[in-house]
């Protein structure tokens, strides 16, 4: 039989490393290992912030954002755009629109996209307080800004529909070629997309 | 065990972080599933999407496995599929109906008409009359399929105009007169081809599907009309008065 050369203590630190994103056990272990040589440097100052997170962490009722207070640092921001809401699926993508800098409207994040498959219907996703919010006044225009998938689109087109007695503008991003992107090398459909969405030079 | 055939992607569900498991309706296996190594990578996340021609190849080690595919592309439809709404409401209701199928249980005709419909999706004016039509054949690989061609209670071919609620079969405008408000109206595009048909005909035929779908289907799945039905419906009403 074979015996573990290692700690219960270690070996859970291990299991829940592993199911972090990118990790697998392989990798778990070897983060594992980083982590206990740079007790003093890496794994307390680790583990005391991931403490700190878990006690402060709160989801903003607001917009869905994730946050360290309620509502969060997005909405209440003053600089913003008021008028203007960035409706995205996940926090991920709020993040990587922040990170491009590309708005200073506000955001709502719905929690995921319509997906019959994995029995994901509209009352699992936030657009009942989406409607509201709009509903609500004061937002001129409604950016989706979903992912171009079948799924994020037919998100996209239910969130339309439901908007629909509001008197926001809906808009939703382009679709086409990417920067760097080389034409030999982009689908059809992206082809089709780009040529059929082109734009005055 | 390996096959390699022509499919239509119905849908992908994440596997893990880089993988997906891919739902395909292929002509001779039916509805089948299979993982796809690296589904979500950049190179194929956009080949997988759901309304999409592939040539699959499945391979696993025993038929009962899930097996894995091998994919290429062999048309994209899911760029123009998703400018409307029609057309993405539709994709998805007919995904939808495609799931109510066993896995692996070949519907050739099916295939055929899914095929047809997914290229003539992006016309809102054909796309409801072409999706009604799908559910009756639909009802009818499913074993409860109408009988429409003869009046139940005449024998008649001419002027069929209603479908017993019950027996499931056509009857003709004269021989209705008398339980009308009983009966379900029968759109002439749903068993004359070549015929015109408008918002109200479309309606009517959604509607006389919609009550068979529920008594024979949903209902014994303990389930109700799917709410992208109700979506794809609105959106080909709307489109109907805008034109």
């Amino acid at each position: 039989m074979k015996t573990s050369t290692i700690g219960p203590e270690i070996e859970r630190l291990i299991q829940l490393l592993a199911r972090l994103p990118g990790l697998g056990p392989r990798s778990a272990r070897r983060a594992a290992l980083h982590l206990m040589k740079r007790r003093e440097s890496l794994l307390e100052p680790l583990a005391r912030a991931t403490a700190e997170a878990a006690a402060a962490v709160k989801v903003c009722s607001v917009c869905g954002n994730v946050d360290t207070r309620d509502p969060c640092s997005v909405c209440t921001d003053p600089r913003r755009d008021p008028a203007t809401l960035v409706v995205v699926e996940d926090v991920g993508d709020l993040w990587a629109l922040e990170r491009a800098g590309a708005t200073r409207g506000r955001y709502h994040v719905l929690g995921g996209t319509l997906s019959p498959l994995d029995g994901i219907g509209p009352d699992d996703l936030s657009i009942a307080p989406l409607v509201a919010r709009v509903a609500a006044g004061g937002i001129d225009e409604v950016i989706l800004a979903v992912n171009a998938t079948v799924e994020g689109q037919t998100t996209a087109h239910y969130i339309t529909d439901q908007l629909a007695g509001t008197a926001a503008r809906v808009t939703r991003l382009a679709h086409g070629v990417p920067v760097g992107g080389e034409l030999d090398y982009l689908d059809d459909g992206t082809l089709a997309a780009a040529m059929r969405s082109r734009t005055p030079f | 065990m390996e096959w390699s055939e022509e499919a239509i992607a119905v849908g992908t569900r994440r596997l893990g972080e880089s993988s997906v498991i891919l739902e395909v309706m292929t002509r001779s296996r039916g509805r089948c599933l299979g993982l796809v190594r690296g589904g979500r990578s950049k190179a194929l996340r956009h080949v997988l999407q759901p309304g999409n021609s592939l040539s699959v190849t499945w391979r696993a080690r025993l038929d009962e496995h899930l097996g894995s595919f091998r994919v290429e592309p062999l048309g994209e439809r899911a760029a123009a599929i998703m400018e409307s709404s029609v057309a993405t409401f539709g994709l998805q209701l007919l995904a939808e109906h495609l799931r109510l199928l066993p896995e692996r249980d070949p519907h050739p005709q099916l295939y055929d008409v899914l095929a047809v419909l997914l290229d003539n999706l992006g016309d809102p004016a054909v796309a409801g009359a072409l999706i009604a039509r799908f559910e009756l054949l639909l009802l009818d690989e499913l074993g409860f399929g109408l009988d429409l061609t003869a009046c139940a209670a005449t024998g008649t071919t001419e002027d069929l105009a209603f479908v017993s609620p019950k027996s499931g079969r056509a009857v003709s405008r004269e021989a209705a007169q008398p339980y009308r408000d009983r009966l379900l109206p029968l759109p002439a595009f749903l068993h004359r081809s070549g015929a015109t048909f408008d918002g109200a005909d479309l309606a009517g035929a959604f509607a006389l599907t919609g009550y068979f779908l529920q008594r024979h289907v949903w209902e014994a799945r303990g389930r109700t009309a799917p709410e992208v039905r109700h979506a794809f419906l609105r959106a080909v009403h709307d489109r109907a008065i805008a034109a």
